[in-house]
């Protein structure tokens, strides 16, 4: 059965690693910074007792004054899962670091994420449209497209 | 007893003077007729069995609406094809697009004329008929060559590529396996070397030749296992992408047209062409190409495709070192027995060929694999 | 003396008698052997997700089918999954059976064509696709029994199953459970140790396990490499914790081994569904739900294991009757993403063969 980590102690454990990382420590998920998105992934890829290493899915929410991505991650050798999240604010030019590096699965998600909601992913080796032609202008799956 | 009964069937049948009935242009006349006439409607039966075939073998029906049993679907995709509009690629070299179907297509036909219809029934009976046959029969691959090329399409030239490289590793072992069919039967001439398998079909006494022979020209021709020069599922139709119309119609024709030809040069040379009681020879001729090709649609429909440089391998690896030990050993048999091979000869050709299979294909490796790539 | 060669870039292009649906491949070729290749998809997004928005919760199923279409009731149940777990719905012991019965006739179903159109980029002149498709047709006219469709279901609702099974439906199952084997073995006797097939897929594109885990593989190709991973096991849905079955794990991550791993995948599904047409109980078929759900905001992820891999569904829920988000993980898109350096200095026809291996429908790629 995969268990869930409980998020507060996880939370606990990053704060201690990385001071000011977590904003905030829910039931189901962890929410970090933005800034150390890359040092905390990191962490839980390489860290021993952690070992994340297969990234399931990342999910982007729009809630119109940010944006929210979610990243499900999974250990297949202690096989446990964690929900990491986090914001960004701004709706002109949101960017986040790109995790691809860590996990090549973020690859073509990360795309779509630029494709469909707009956020750059900096340090993506390929930041280019993958559902949606080159040419297209706008980002379809924002809550105020077309509206 | 075996060889006088025989003896009393060639002399039954007394063979045809090579200018009958008389005259060599009513003789040319009416050969080109026949040759004709076998050659369409063997190639329209061919099709037709190869679907019914295929569909059978493949847990459906073939073709059965047009006309009774589907026999005239052929007829029905001729008339289809010569109703399509001709285009012409722009970036095609006119000329050279215009010519490769037509010298794809005549060399087809013209191997059939020194193949007998029944005792010295050819068009020409020359003395070197195997060595025309191997020839006129590899000039096909010019006019593929001359398709991939002038479509202007990369995938055309891709089939092309592919084919003159197979056709030309692919007439080693055939040579090869006729050479010892030559040496046995003592002559070119394909009446000759029926009329020489007086007892037994050439089939028994050199049963290696005959599975050289046959692996080599479905390769030849084409056919699956070896039909990557147009593999549908890979580089859409391969040479022949481009073509449309009437001189598509030609490339299919050309196609089954090679494998009438290929077929009948098996029956005839390995099968007794003519020979066999009751019938009339011409009609043993055209069950034994019948059965010849429908082993190839046989091994058609069960086998996978093999790819480019395996093929290669094949040819080269396999099949030449096979032909040139199987060309010693008939030349040693030849050279102790030059009266004529003892019957019981079969049987150890048999098993020494079967042996020598077994042997090349345990130390065979299928090489390729992955390139570095920088 | 080295001859100076050229490469030259082919389309193989959205439409192609092999690529599994609308794919599209810039592929360099160096003469016969591939030195780049660029994928590119999108020719079949209909933006599912987007649309999810705007539907209630019970009606984004039929959107559910249309992603991987091969595999709808999987589809659909991953689904339900996910809104059961949103809203804290329970589901009845029959609709539990009964959803597994159909998953697994689904997976074989699936895997029979994923199968047949490797055969296909093989070059077996469609022989073993055909006979393939004449046994999807038997458990195709199982599905249509039940739910009048014969592609795309839509037959899994949050709290059950919309329908339930016809009196002939058991009979049925058990003659088509009878002879599946035999035509399985039929298949194993002619491919398995095909020295042709063993030339184009022993061997040929490998992926390691390392880069099978990195980049989020699931199905037959996370379980190709060796990696014995199978949701079915490692986080048990629905009731698959009472049965007992095998999953069956390959040696060396190359096309022979994700093909018998389907073939094994098949015969472990009959044991399931034979395990279950004997336990099934009667009873309700869906749980009292209402025409609309309203689940309490929160969030949710509900994953299964789908013939071609883990397929969830992330759903955001703000206490209104759609849903806030919808976010659907596909494992092709996942699987896809090692097939550039998966390819990278086979031949042409090699290509063909890895990609055939995949098994990918572009309906959950693009979504």
């Amino acid at each position: 059965m995969t268990t869930s980590l409980k998020a507060p102690e996880i939370g606990k454990q990053i704060q201690a690693q990385f001071a000011g990382a977590v904003i905030e420590a829910t039931d189901t998920a962890v929410m970090v910074d933005s800034k150390s998105l890359l040092n905390v992934m990191a962490y839980l890829k390489n860290t021993a007792g952690l070992d994340f290493d297969y990234m399931t899915t990342i999910t982007a929410v729009d809630y119109f004054q940010y944006f929210e991505v979610i990243y499900n991650l999974v250990s297949m050798v202690h096989n446990h899962s964690l929900t990491i999240k986090t914001r960004v604010y701004g709706r002109e030019n949101p960017s986040l670091p790109s995790v691809v590096s860590l996990w090549r699965s973020a690859d073509h998600q990360e795309r779509e994420i630029y494709d469909l909601m707009g956020i750059t992913f900096e340090g993506h080796p390929n930041m280019k449209r993958i559902v949606l032609w080159p040419e297209f202008k706008g980002h379809p799956q924002r809550k105020d497209y077309l509206r | 007893m075996l060889t006088g009964l025989s003896n009393n069937f060639v002399g039954h049948m007394k063979a045809l003077p090579p200018d009958w009935p008389g005259n060599i242009w009513w003789h040319w006349v009416i050969f080109t007729v026949i040759i004709l006439v076998f050659f369409l409607g063997s190639v329209i039966m061919f099709i037709y069995m190869e679907r019914r075939v295929l569909g059978k073998m493949q847990a459906r029906l073939g073709p059965n609406r047009v006309g009774p049993f589907g026999l005239l679907q052929a007829i029905a995709d001729a008339v289809k094809v010569l109703m399509k509009e001709m285009v012409t690629p722009a970036n095609a070299d006119k000329i050279v697009y215009w010519l490769a179907p037509a010298v794809t297509f005549a060399p087809v036909v013209m191997v059939l004329a020194v193949v007998p219809f029944a005792n010295g029934a050819s068009l020409a009976d020359l003395n070197i008929g195997i060595i025309y046959v191997v020839a006129i029969s590899s000039l096909s691959s010019i006019g593929v060559f001359m398709a991939g090329w002038s479509s202007s399409n990369k995938y055309s030239m891709l089939g092309a590529m592919r084919m003159v490289a197979a056709v030309v590793s692919y007439e080693m072992p055939i040579v090869l396996a006729l050479a010892s069919v030559v040496l046995i039967a003592g002559s070119m001439s394909l009446n000759e070397i029926v009329i020489s398998q007086q007892s037994y079909p050439m089939l028994l006494m050199q049963p290696l030749a005959f599975f050289l022979m046959f692996i080599a020209g479905c390769a030849e021709i084409n056919r699956s296992p070896f039909d990557l020069m147009e593999a549908d599922s890979e580089i859409v139709a391969g040479f022949h992408t481009e073509y449309t119309g009437m001189k598509f119609a030609l490339f299919y024709l050309a196609e089954y047209g090679e494998a009438v030809v290929m077929s009948t040069i098996i029956a005839t040379v390995f099968l007794g062409g003519w020979r066999g009681p009751f019938l009339p020879p011409w009609l043993w001729l055209i069950l034994k190409v019948f059965f010849v090709f429908f082993l190839m649609v046989w091994t058609r429909t069960t086998l996978p495709r093999v790819r480019i440089d395996q093929l290669m391998s094949l040819a080269w690896k396999f099949l030449f070192p096979l032909g040139l030990i199987n060309l010693l050993l008939s030349s040693l048999e030849v050279l102790a027995y030059p009266d004529g091979i003892p019957w019981y000869f079969i049987f150890a050709n048999i098993v020494v060929g079967a042996a020598l299979v077994m042997l090349m294909s345990r130390f065979y490796k299928v090489g390729g694999g992955r390139v570095a790539v920088g | 003396m080295t001859l100076r060669t050229e490469p030259f870039v082919i389309n193989m292009g959205p439409v192609h008698p092999s690529t599994h649906g609308v794919f599209r491949m810039r592929v360099t070729l160096d003469g016969e052997v591939v030195v780049n290749l660029e994928p590119i998809f999108g020719y079949l997004h209909r933006g599912i997700e987007k649309l999810a928005e705007e539907r209630t919760y019970t009606g984004i199923i039929p959107l559910t089918d249309r992603l991987d279409y091969v595999a709808s009731m999987t589809n659909n149940l991953a689904y339900c999954l996910s809104v059961e777990k949103l809203a804290g719905i329970t589901v009845p012991e029959r609709a539990e059976y009964l959803r597994v019965i159909m998953s697994e006739l689904q997976r074989i179903a699936a895997h029979l064509i994923s199968v047949g159109s490797f055969f296909n980029d093989c070059g077996a002149y469609f022989t073993p696709f055909l006979y393939m498709f004449r046994e999807r047709e038997r458990i195709v006219d199982l599905f249509e029994m039940v739910t009048g469709q014969r592609l795309l279901y839509n037959y899994m609702r949050p709290g059950g199953v919309s329908q339930d099974i016809p009196e002939e439906f058991l009979p049925a199952l058990q003659e088509v459970l009878k002879q599946m084997p035999l035509y399985i073995d039929e298949y194993e006797r002619l491919l398995k140790d095909n020295e042709i097939l063993y030339a184009r897929a022993r061997g040929v594109g490998i992926l390691t396990k390392e880069m099978a885990v990195n980049i989020g593989a699931s199905g037959p190709v996370l379980r190709g490499c060796g990696v014995k991973w199978d949701i079915r096991k490692v986080d048990p849905y629905s009731i698959y914790d009472r049965f007992e079955f095998d999953v069956p794990v390959g040696t060396q991550g190359d096309c022979y081994d994700r093909y018998r791993v389907r073939i094994e995948e098949m015969k472990q599904s009959l044991r399931i569904v034979e395990q279950a047409a004997k336990q099934i109980p009667d009873g309700p078929i869906r749980s009292d739900v209402p025409q609309l759900i309203r689940p309490p905001a929160g969030e949710a992820y509900g994953h299964l294991e789908a013939p071609t891999g883990e397929v969830g569904f992330y759903l955001v829920s703000d206490g209104s009757i759609a849903p806030y988000r919808c976010h659907i993980r596909a494992p092709s898109l996942m699987n896809l993403t090692a097939l550039r350096d998966m390819i990278v200095g086979w031949k042409v026809q090699d290509l063909i063969v890895i990609f055939g291996s995949f098994a990918i429908t572009m309906g959950e790629v693009d979504r």
